[in-house]
């Protein structure tokens, strides 16, 4: 369990696919500019990276190593797929405004990248994590900068009105170059973070180093 | 005609207004002469992809009813074509390949390419407005490409603020790009 817990905890600060790997960068800043695009983008990424490693995981002993590219492929793409037509079925407002970012997750490099680095090698239950924590590293970054920018942009969250009616929205921070930089801050806020975590782990391995001795 | 490719080159330009094969455009922009590489490589396959994919979905997807298959059709035809290139490049254009070659494999991957492929679709292009659109993108990508690159060189040796050292400075340095390309937006009517 603890190292389930511990896979799981990679993907959200230390090994956090957007802001640490800077990959899958395309969607995050395309459909960010409010906070209900956000969740949707991570929901559906979350969706076709969790099965995608579910089933490249059950069967990664058959697949030989030579044709594992164009398979990987295939299966991203039938996920894909099936998430595309869902939102177009239920969602149709969110899969309009997401437009074709829905469809481009099937070369989105972080499914790539862990079914290639993780779920070619491991087993179903430590795939299960590591998809769960990628996806929740994916969708609190997403979230996040969605929230930044729809609120000083536009003066809502989620559609709803927060900002005080004296409030001028800032268009800026909905505009491409807006995103670019919510996006900086954002890397920039992470490294702090990975930093300070690092900090507080050598402190404590100091301390009970210090105890033992 | 050219209202489409001005679109597509400078107004809605793949990298800086549409956030399109954002991977590439920081990873392979350490110096320009790598990144004009790239941009060709890219713009080569772009062409060849739409000029491909266009006449699949229209005479072979779409009269079949399998429209729903786009994406798993797209993808594996744009991954072969890469290779095919690869390896024609290999063999008959030996100094071409050398240029070039290397970028191809991560091309797969761009997800501009694969982008163009389905607006050319959904936008209901004739053949020649797709390849048109095609071309305009993805110049249009290698004039991003070669902007950052050059920027680069000129951050390295820069005094950066401490906590914009790094990626955070090329996306603070790209967002003053896009601001500038947001000027070309009364460019076409």
């Amino acid at each position: 369990m603890k190292r389930l817990w511990k896979i799981f905890k990679q993907g959200i600060i230390n090994e956090n696919p957007l802001l640490m790997l800077m990959i899958g960068l395309c969607s995050a800043l395309a459909v960010t500019t409010s906070v209900s695009n956000g969740v949707g983008m991570g929901l559906a990424m979350t969706f076709v990276l969790l099965f995608s490693e579910i089933i490249i995981s059950l069967f990664r002993k058959v697949i030989p190593s030579s044709a594992r590219m164009p398979i990987f492929i295939i299966v991203i793409a039938a996920f894909t797929t099936i998430i595309d037509l869902v939102m177009k079925a239920y969602f149709p407002e969110l899969s309009k405004s997401m437009g074709v970012f829905i469809p481009l997750i099937v070369v989105n490099c972080i499914i790539m990248g862990r079914v290639e680095a993780f779920a070619s090698k491991e087993k179903v239950v430590d795939c299960v994590a590591d998809a769960l924590g990628m996806g929740l590293g994916y969708t609190w970054v997403l979230v996040g900068i969605a929230a930044l920018r729809e609120l000083l942009g536009n003066g809502t969250l989620a559609g709803v009105q927060v900002m005080p009616a004296s409030f001028q929205p800032i268009l800026f921070f909905i505009l491409p170059p807006g995103g670019f930089l919510v996006f900086a801050l954002f890397i920039s806020l992470n490294i702090w973070l990975k930093g300070r975590m690092q900090k507080a782990e050598a402190k404590s391995a100091a301390k009970a180093e210090e105890v033992a001795a | 005609m050219t209202k489409i490719f001005i679109i597509a080159l400078l107004i809605n330009n793949v990298v800086l207004m549409r956030f399109l094969a954002l991977c590439s455009y920081v990873g392979m922009t350490s110096d320009v002469g790598q990144s004009i590489g790239m941009g060709f490589a890219v713009t080569f396959v772009t062409v060849l992809a739409t000029a491909a994919t266009w006449p699949l979905y229209h005479f072979v997807l779409a009269p079949l009813g399998l429209g729903f298959l786009q994406i798993l059709v797209f993808i594996l035809v744009i991954a072969s074509l890469v290779q095919l290139v690869e390896f024609y490049l290999k063999k008959n254009v030996p100094g071409l390949y050398a240029a070039m070659g290397i970028y191809l494999p991560l091309i797969t991957t761009n997800c501009a390419i694969l982008a163009v492929t389905f607006e050319n679709i959904s936008n209901k292009y004739s053949f020649i407005e797709s390849i048109v659109y095609a071309v305009g993108a993805s110049l249009g990508y290698l004039l991003a490409m070669v902007l950052l690159a050059g920027v680069r060189e000129r951050i390295k040796n820069s005094p950066v603020p401490g906590f914009l050292k790094g990626t955070p400075i090329l996306f603070a340095a790209t967002s003053l790009i896009a601001i500038a390309f947001m000027g070309f937006s009364g460019l076409v009517k």
